[in-house]
């Protein structure tokens, strides 16, 4: 294995500031050819701006990078290519409207007398593909298909480049089961081939599941580095954490959160609480079947199912964020029919945290005290503005409650950490003090403490009387903290549990669609 | 005491200015933290142009008091220059909210021939000037629909109407220049208040109510929000559609009384050449202030700085004796460098 050989790859004494923020410092990382190599750590420890450092889109105030022994300074992610390390980033950046082969070939179209050779693109981008166990139309456009094909053009575009070093930054977190399995097979398949690989990700199971070894980074630093098999799940978020967790939190986190913990006791009498929402049919030809759904006071309402089951085409058919064609709903006593668009949900007192946090939740060049207000200000009406003076108590206060890492609310959100940014969304919700909340997927590619923060202050609001939509891929989550279940599968609710009837196993089988 | 009140609510509305302007580096040198000044590199710009006029074309800063008014090239620079300002103020909004409207010389040719038309039938002065507004309106509300609730590209839409406005203009003044005799007419673009032109007041009057209506409202927030991410504005409750429907409807009424500024000026109506290429030269007025073409922040003030710009160079070209064939060659070598200088920012 990896220990006889000389790393391929080595940064060392690494250094990165940026106005304001020092993001890096004494960071470094060794790879070994034939390895899985994983890169952990909490949001804004660094992985993200150390992959960038390495990949060649910032360069390092400090600090040195060897490939193969010979010091490189990669300019550019071409250049770095070129050198032989490949890129998978976490946002799928490849052209929606190039067909799959374009993509693949981008930048290095095969020749033939000078003119581009398509049906030789054709073949061998199919080829290439096929050895990823893809049977696809290549010449379709790229956007026709869904995010997880996406995800493996991405991947077989990195290897079409005769590349050492892959580097795959949270290539998981929006795929589904099968659809892992599929990329841990082939990344087994390139390790034995002597490619070395750095996987970024925040799912335990997955880095055990695949790695070698794990580096571990905290606050810009390299905490340590680690044989996977000679580290315990509880001693690895530990150090991610940088403090002893709580033995029975860490325990749970680690091993997945089989039973069901936290949320408990002092939840309100689901029967005896007023109902908050009221959905009766809601549904849209070709995109939902019709769902009814309650939500009553105070209690926290679970969406569990895969990937594609219809959880957030619900969740924006009831924020009017698409219109719904069938059924309609209720708010306390109002009836409503259904929501034209979001600013009628708005005004009804819901609020809608998006998966899309980049496309669909920041806005990107505006500041964190300008993206805080603007639903709250969108509810006021334009006209009656929010005093400046307002605006900046409100942002201090959810920068300080929600614990917000930002150098002022004046700064770019853009500027921010991922988990940061989606608090700093939460808060733009929090601010209309809404009666119904719906989360989508809010704690996916941030780290366990920004997860823990997050769905821990939401839980407390949920005690004084919010109620909660919660949605989330990782089964453990949603039954931790949901007081009712509802499963959906293949774009229909399929079945809904109370607390007490809650376990994996059962949850897991409706979720398949197979008797428990 | 009220004094400090005056102090503190100056300090607070110019940060309120620096906020919508965009995000101020601390940068190390002074010539840096000035260049970071959003303002600086479209005023030195101007300033550079008005040294050259100052050794090159000699009595370029003479005022004087003639017919009860201030007379001299800078007057006469902002009297030409104030239907600029008024078409780059619109474009502005349409910009920031990541449209573009080529319709606005059109827009201004039909405000022109409608007006013009009236007038010299005879009509009430005010209802010539409403009427020719009223169809500015109707075109802005035609681009607006195209391009919020049909989602047509913005520089497809308005081009039906670049090419449909000026038909629209030739079929109203029976294809004929519409030449007016009427005093009361020649007012609004010739005509002086205190000692200035009357279209300068015009001009400034609305961007100065524009400015207030950002500064005040929420409309500024709301204007970059729709124009960095209008998908997940929508989803904060924001009427993005209707935001830019009314950006369009906005930007044909500036074009509209652009067009009544420039057919009292010369106190006739020419469908054919009324505000041609008024659009680009709007553009260039925008993009020299300072506002990205990809939409989000603006500056308005930097648009009306443009806006100068332009005219001042149109003028000192002339000045300078150029024949008039060359002035578009060395208009667009000035903008180049002055568009090269700004490309750090972006």
């Amino acid at each position: 294995m990896a220990n006889a050989a000389a790393p391929v790859l080595e940064l060392s004494g690494i250094h990165k500031a940026f106005p304001g923020v020092k993001a890096l410092s004494e960071a470094g990382l060794r790879l070994y050819p034939g390895e899985v190599h994983t890169l952990m750590g909490q949001n804004g420890a660094g992985k993200s701006t150390l992959i960038k450092v390495l990949t060649g889109v910032h360069a390092p105030d400090q600090g040195s990078i060897t490939l193969d022994g010979r010091a490189i300074h990669p300019r550019s992610t071409l250049e770095a290519q070129e050198l032989g390390i490949s890129t998978v980033y976490q946002e799928v950046n490849l052209c929606p409207n190039l067909s799959v082969a374009e993509n693949i070939f981008i930048g290095r179209y095969p020749r033939k007398w000078g003119m581009v050779d398509w049906a030789g693109m054709r073949t061998r981008a199919a080829a290439l593909l096929r050895e990823l166990e893809i049977d696809i139309d290549v010449s379709a456009p790229l956007s026709r298909y869904p995010l997880a094909i996406q995800q493996m053009v991405a991947i077989s575009r990195a290897l079409n480049i005769s590349a050492r070093v892959l580097v795959l930054d949270e290539p998981t977190s929006s795929l589904d089961e099968a659809e892992v399995q599929l990329l841990f097979r082939v990344l087994r398949r390139l390790r034995e081939q002597g490619m070395a690989i750095l996987f970024v990700t925040h799912f335990l199971d997955q880095t055990y599941a695949i790695s070698d070894r794990i580096t571990v980074m905290r606050n810009g630093e390299r905490e340590g580095e680690y044989a996977a098999a000679a580290l315990s799940r509880l001693a690895l978020v530990n150090k991610m954490i940088g403090k002893p967790a709580d033995p029975a939190d860490a325990a749970d986190v680690a091993v997945g959160g089989g039973a069901v913990a936290g949320r408990s006791e002092d939840a309100p009498q689901a029967a005896a609480a007023r109902i908050v929402l009221e959905a009766r049919g809601l549904g849209r030809k070709g995109v939902l079947q019709p769902v009814d759904l309650q939500v009553r006071e105070g209690e926290v309402l679970g969406l569990a199912g895969l990937l594609g089951a219809g959880r957030t085409e619900l969740a924006r058919l009831l924020f009017g964020a698409d219109r719904a064609d069938k059924g309609d709903i209720a708010i306390g006593d109002k009836a409503y029919g259904s929501f034209a668009n979001p600013r009628q949900a708005i005004a009804a007192g819901i609020g809608f945290c998006s998966e899309d946090r980049k496309l669909e939740g920041a806005i990107l060049s505006l500041s964190v005290r300008e993206n805080l207000v603007l639903a709250m200000q969108a509810r006021q009406g334009m006209l009656r503005a929010i005093p400046m003076q307002r605006q900046r108590e409100l942002a201090e206060e959810y920068v300080k409650a929600l614990g917000i890492r930002t150098a002022s609310i004046e700064t770019p959100i853009g500027t921010l950490s991922g988990g940061n940014q989606q608090k700093v969304l939460l808060a733009r919700w929090l601010a209309t003090e809404p009666r119904l909340m719906i989360l989508d997927e809010p704690t996916r590619g941030i780290d366990v403490r920004a997860k823990q923060e997050i769905m821990d202050y939401v839980t407390t609001l949920c005690k004084r009387g919010m109620s909660l939509l919660f949605i989330s891929s990782e089964l453990p989550e949603v039954l931790r903290v949901s007081d009712r279940m509802l499963i959906m599968r293949d774009r229909a609710a399929c079945g809904e549990y109370q607390r007490g009837d809650l376990d994996e196993t059962t949850v897991l089988h409706a979720i398949a669609g197979e008797a428990a | 005491m009220t004094h400090n009140a005056a102090n503190l609510a100056g300090a607070q509305a110019s940060t309120a200015l620096d906020a919508a302007a965009g995000p101020v580096h601390a940068a190390p040198g002074a010539m840096a933290r000035l260049l970071a000044y959003p303002l600086a590199r479209p005023l030195g710009a101007l300033i550079v142009l008005l040294l050259i006029n100052l050794f090159a074309v000699p009595g370029f800063f003479h005022l004087e008091v003639k017919d009860g008014h201030l007379y001299g090239a800078m007057v006469d620079i902002l009297n030409r220059a104030a239907p600029l300002m008024l078409a780059a103020t619109g474009m502005t909004i349409v910009i920031a909210m990541r449209g573009i409207d080529i319709s606005v010389g059109a827009v201004v040719a039909l405000a022109a021939a409608v007006a013009c038309t009236m007038a010299a039938a005879g009509q009430a002065l005010w209802l010539a000037f409403a009427a020719a507004l009223g169809a500015a309106l109707l075109c802005g509300a035609w681009n607006g629909l195209l391009v919020a609730a049909l989602g047509l590209q913005p520089i497809v839409a308005t081009l039906v109407l670049m090419v449909a406005g000026r038909g629209l203009a030739q079929l109203v003044t029976d294809g004929q220049i519409v030449t007016v005799y009427r005093d009361d007419f020649f007012t609004l673009g010739s005509g002086y208040l205190l000692g200035l032109p009357v279209a300068l007041y015009v001009a400034l009057a609305v961007v100065a109510a524009v400015s207030l209506a950002m500064r005040k409202t929420a409309l500024g927030l709301f204007t970059q929000a729709v124009g960095v991410n209008p998908v997940a504005a929508r989803l904060a409750g924001i009427r993005a559609g209707a935001l830019v429907f009314a950006s369009y409807a906005f930007c044909a009424v500036c074009a509209g009384l652009a067009g009544l500024i420039i057919s009292s000026n010369i106190k006739s109506a020419d469908a054919n050449n009324a505000g041609l290429l008024l659009e680009l030269d709007a553009i260039l007025a925008v993009t020299l202030g300072g506002t990205s073409l990809a939409g989000g922040k603006f500056n308005l003030v930097g648009s009306v700085i443009g806006a100068l710009i332009i005219q001042t160079l149109t003028y000192t070209v002339y000045s300078l004796g150029v024949p008039p064939e060359v002035n578009l060659v060395v208009k667009s070598l000035v903008v180049f460098a002055v568009c090269l200088s700004q490309r750090s920012k972006a």
